[in-house]
């Protein structure tokens, strides 16, 4: 059993553990890597199906490749899947330059309230790393959210040996997270052993340039490489970690607290 | 796989190490240090901490790394357990930074629970203080005896190898006391970077290693192959026409064709098929820490909580155990209220039934004639849960052998099992039964090729139901018929045994002991390979339950006379049912038959 297998068996009992204890439950399918590799991880623990609703939150500035990639994989793949928007601040004309903060609040973190009140989920399966950024480095596997969807980091429950928070108040919900404990590097090492399909932005166009983080087209910026697939990817990670992650998404440069802001305001 | 092979692999592997002590002994500090002097920082990530500091006007300090969060930085200390990531030239490691104020004990339990080394930081100035202690205590609670101990801020003490030598021999002495031996103790500096990577000139009189050559040198716990095959279920799939038992394997091995047993029920099966999506090959083994799932060859009733092993490899099954707690609660462990335990995938109701010691864990008091301990504190007990569960003891079987306890919604202590013996009755007899199995010399013959030769598998037939409602008739005709159709049946009549095997048993003592005696005779002629009938009034419950421990693990299938069925039992027959007693008895044989019970003669097994 090689590293990544044991990722992969211990990601697997979380989402069975997920999948066991909340009655109610959706995951979070942003197109990206991350909760691509999810939906891959779910399939293998439930043994070719994926019996929990996707949710997509559109804020209608996605990129368009992204909106393709989704609809073909979710017929290809028999997937469940639940588009939601904020339609009042959309139609309020709500963009980036209101503000950063306040758009990705309004158009994901609200999109995400509206879609979770309507359909009643109590549990939310996302595809946050603890390596992407130190705000989610403090998370648990089972993180519990109060009825405003607010993140208590400093009160925070023991988790330890593989037991999660599973029982909760009517008015709270759980974020669960699956590949908490993966990084940037295994998730593409995975992709490449598991040859699963991934959108091509992440992919290097002839101009020598790639997204290395997936979001709205005004905000996220790509990054100079010749990485034109998955392995040139995983090498280009092995040798060559200069910058950041999400260097690339404008939300986190806002200020210097803006993703634990975000977060503890309900925020992915 | 060689020894070679294996070697590496291990070697290969991501270590996890935990750092914990005092507040404000260096821990972030030092993994700060041990970031930047492995070269594994990102660029321009200490570039963004000092331009933070600059914000702040503080003067920069590697702790600054690591407190991403906004409030910990005003207040100065790890609220949370962070994870790190750095590497040396011989492996990967993820480093947890563990909180070391008192109130945030439950998020360095989070940190140390799975690692599998710990430093464990001393302020040189300050010495050994309560958490140094609290720490230590609870890292040994945890299973993590590779500790090594770092003593940090030499500087400020002038690199005094008098003051290095106090603590060395304070904190030994501590260890001791806990049965832990430290690998090291290590002087540094943290700030400055002074034997953490690189041995430097400050401190001639240390020749041990530095943090990172001991890092290098703690040991990648050995995955538990070795050990009994443990598989909690975590739950049953049926997405199509699979019925899928899932969950993970805690340890040993399993493959396809083995026999099966899931405790407490004993019911068993044999494994059909492992199942995997999008592998190379369908795979006919599993070991330990894989999440896999598999399928039976019978339809047996399985569910989460349940505890799969193999036939010669019991857990131990009961309702009281004793047990080392830590208790992170709000609200005090005591006797007298009701919290959910954990254990594996069983969730069950249970109760303190007694304190033996509760112990203050920063000083190691015992706090006399205490029947609570209060947050932070820990104790050695006895649990009582309300209906039986499968488990390990500690030192035999880490993975199985430890548990949660939840009070209301949360998580609030943590507690692993030291000794079992049995208070309940009940819990006695299934002692005796399985101290019985593990001891019982096996003949040279199999069940199986004693099923082979009969036709059939062992198993005992139990006829309950209320006094008179032809539980004898149907007992006798379905001995009969089943001997017609050349199956060795026998009739057990509790009356016969009473008057050989329990004439000696006065009339008070009857009940318990008869119904021992009829079930170790009945074990008997299951052994033999026999399918035994016996009866049983429907008032005695406890008898029944009785019977079944004692026929473990052979198969026990309950037929029930009544008109208002009680239990689970296999067939329920109405009272007119019953009276035809050669159609029930067809019935009956029907049933065994769908079961694979009778499976005829010549069939192949």
């Amino acid at each position: 059993m090689d590293h990544l297998d044991e990722l992969e068996n211990q990601s697997i009992f979380i989402l069975r553990e997920a999948y066991k204890n909340f009655k109610n439950l959706a995951m979070l399918w942003s197109i990206g890597k991350d909760s691509t590799i999810l939906v891959w991880l779910a399939r293998k623990a439930f043994f070719g199906h994926c019996p929990i609703p996707l949710v997509h939150i559109d804020t209608t500035y996605k990129i368009p490749a992204m909106i393709e990639y989704r609809d073909h994989y979710a017929k290809k793949w028999g997937l469940n899947l639940v588009v939601g928007k904020n339609q009042k601040a959309l139609d309020e004309g709500m963009n980036h330059e209101k503000g950063r903060m306040v758009c990705c609040e309004a158009l994901k973190t609200q999109g995400l309230h509206c879609i979770m009140e309507e359909h009643g989920y109590t549990g939310l399966i996302l595809g946050i790393r603890r390596d992407e950024e130190g705000t989610r480095a403090k998370e648990r596997y089972f993180s519990p959210r109060d009825k405003n969807f607010e993140w208590n980091f400093k009160d925070q429950p023991p988790e330890l040996w593989d037991q999660y928070k599973t029982t909760f108040a009517d008015d709270t919900h759980i974020r669960i997270h699956p590949i908490l404990h993966w990084t940037e590097l295994n998730v593409w090492e995975y992709i490449l052993r598991e040859k699963i399909p991934i959108i091509d932005l992440y992919f290097a166009t002839p101009e020598g340039k790639r997204y290395r983080s997936l979001g709205c087209a005004p905000c996220t910026g790509t990054i100079d490489s010749n990485a034109k697939n998955v392995e040139e990817i995983v090498e280009e990670l092995k040798y060559n970690t200069t910058t950041s992650e999400r260097s690339g998404r404008a939300q986190d440069q806002e200020n210097t607290y803006a993703m634990q802001k975000l977060r503890a305001r309900g925020y992915m | 796989m060689g020894n070679n092979g294996d070697a590496q692999e291990l070697a290969s592997r991501l270590m996890r190490m935990v750092i914990v002590g005092h507040v404000d002994h260096g821990k972030s500090t030092l993994v700060g240090r041990l970031l930047s002097d492995t070269g594994s920082l990102p660029e321009g990530k200490l570039d963004f901490v000092k331009d933070i500091c600059n914000q702040q006007g503080k003067d920069f300090e590697f702790a600054f790394l690591l407190d991403a969060l906004q409030e910990e930085q005003e207040q100065g200390i790890t609220i949370d357990t962070s994870q790190i990531f750095f590497h040396t030239p011989k492996r990967k490691y993820v480093i947890i930074d563990a909180p070391g104020h008192k109130e945030f004990l439950k998020n360095m339990v989070t940190g140390a629970a799975d690692a599998e080394a710990a430093l464990l930081l001393i302020d040189a100035k300050e010495g050994v203080q309560e958490q140094s202690r609290r720490h230590g205590y609870i890292l040994k609670l945890l299973g993590l005896t590779q500790v090594a101990v770092v003593i940090n801020k030499m500087d400020l003490v002038g690199y005094d190898e008098k003051v290095y030598s106090k603590i060395k021999t304070e904190y030994s002495k501590f260890l001791e006391s806990l049965g832990v031996e430290a690998r090291e103790f290590i002087p540094v500096s943290a700030k400055l970077g002074v034997n953490i990577a690189a041995l430097k000139d400050e401190m001639p009189w240390y020749k041990g290693p530095t943090v990172l050559n001991m890092l290098d040198q703690f040991e990648k716990k050995p995955r538990p192959d070795h050990l009994p095959f443990r598989f909690p279920v975590q739950d049953v799939y049926k997405f199509d026409e699979r019925r899928i038992i899932a969950g993970r394997v805690e340890s040993g091995k399993l493959k396809v064709g083995d026999r099966v047993i899931f405790s407490p029920s004993s019911k068993q099966a044999v494994v059909k098929t492992i199942e995997a999506w999008s592998v190379p090959e369908q795979p006919n083994a599993a070991t330990s820490s894989e999440s896999i799932g598999f399928t039976l060859d019978e339809q047996i009733f399985v569910e989460r909580g349940d505890v799969c092993t193999l036939m010669d490899e019991l857990p131990i099954v009961s309702t009281t155990f004793d047990a080392n707690v830590f208790w992170m609660g709000k609200r005090n462990l005591e006797k007298g209220r009701k919290f959910t335990i954990k254990l594996n995938t069983q969730e069950v109701e249970c109760e303190v039934h007694e304190f033996k010691k509760a112990i203050d864990a920063s000083t190691l008091e015992t706090l006399s004639n205490q029947d609570y301990i209060a947050k932070n504190d820990v104790a050695e007990l006895t649990l009582k849960t309300r209906s039986p569960v499968a488990f390990d003891l500690f030192g035999s079987i880490a993975s199985t052998g430890r548990f949660v306890l939840v009070d209301e919604y949360d998580v609030c202590g943590g507690g692993i099992i030291t000794t079992y013996s049995p208070i309940t009755k009940e819990d006695k007899l299934r002692d005796e039964v399985r101290t019985r199995d593990f001891n019982w010399i096996k003949s040279d013959i199999k069940p199986e090729e004693r099923a082979y030769r009969n036709g059939h598998r062992a198993v005992l037939i139990l006829i309950t139901g209320e006094p008179l409602s032809g539980k004898g008739p149907l007992a006798r005709t379905l001995e009969y018929s089943l001997f017609q159709n050349n199956f060795q049946s026998y009739l057990l009549d509790r009356r016969n045994v009473n008057l050989g095997v329990s004439a000696d048993l006065s009339e008070s003592t009857v009940e318990d002991e008869s119904a021992r005696r009829l079930g170790e005779v009945a074990k008997l002629f299951l052994d033999a390979g026999h399918v035994v009938i016996s009866t049983s009034n429907a008032f005695h419950k406890e008898v029944q339950e009785d019977l079944r421990l004692l026929a473990n693990p052979y198969q026990v299938i309950e037929i029930q006379v009544a008109s208002q069925p009680t239990g689970e039992p296999d067939i329920i027959l109405s009272l007119d049912e019953a009276q035809d007693t050669k159609i029930a008895s067809t019935k009956i044989q029907d049933f065994l038959k769908e079961k694979k019970i009778l499976m005829g003669h010549n069939y192949s097994i």
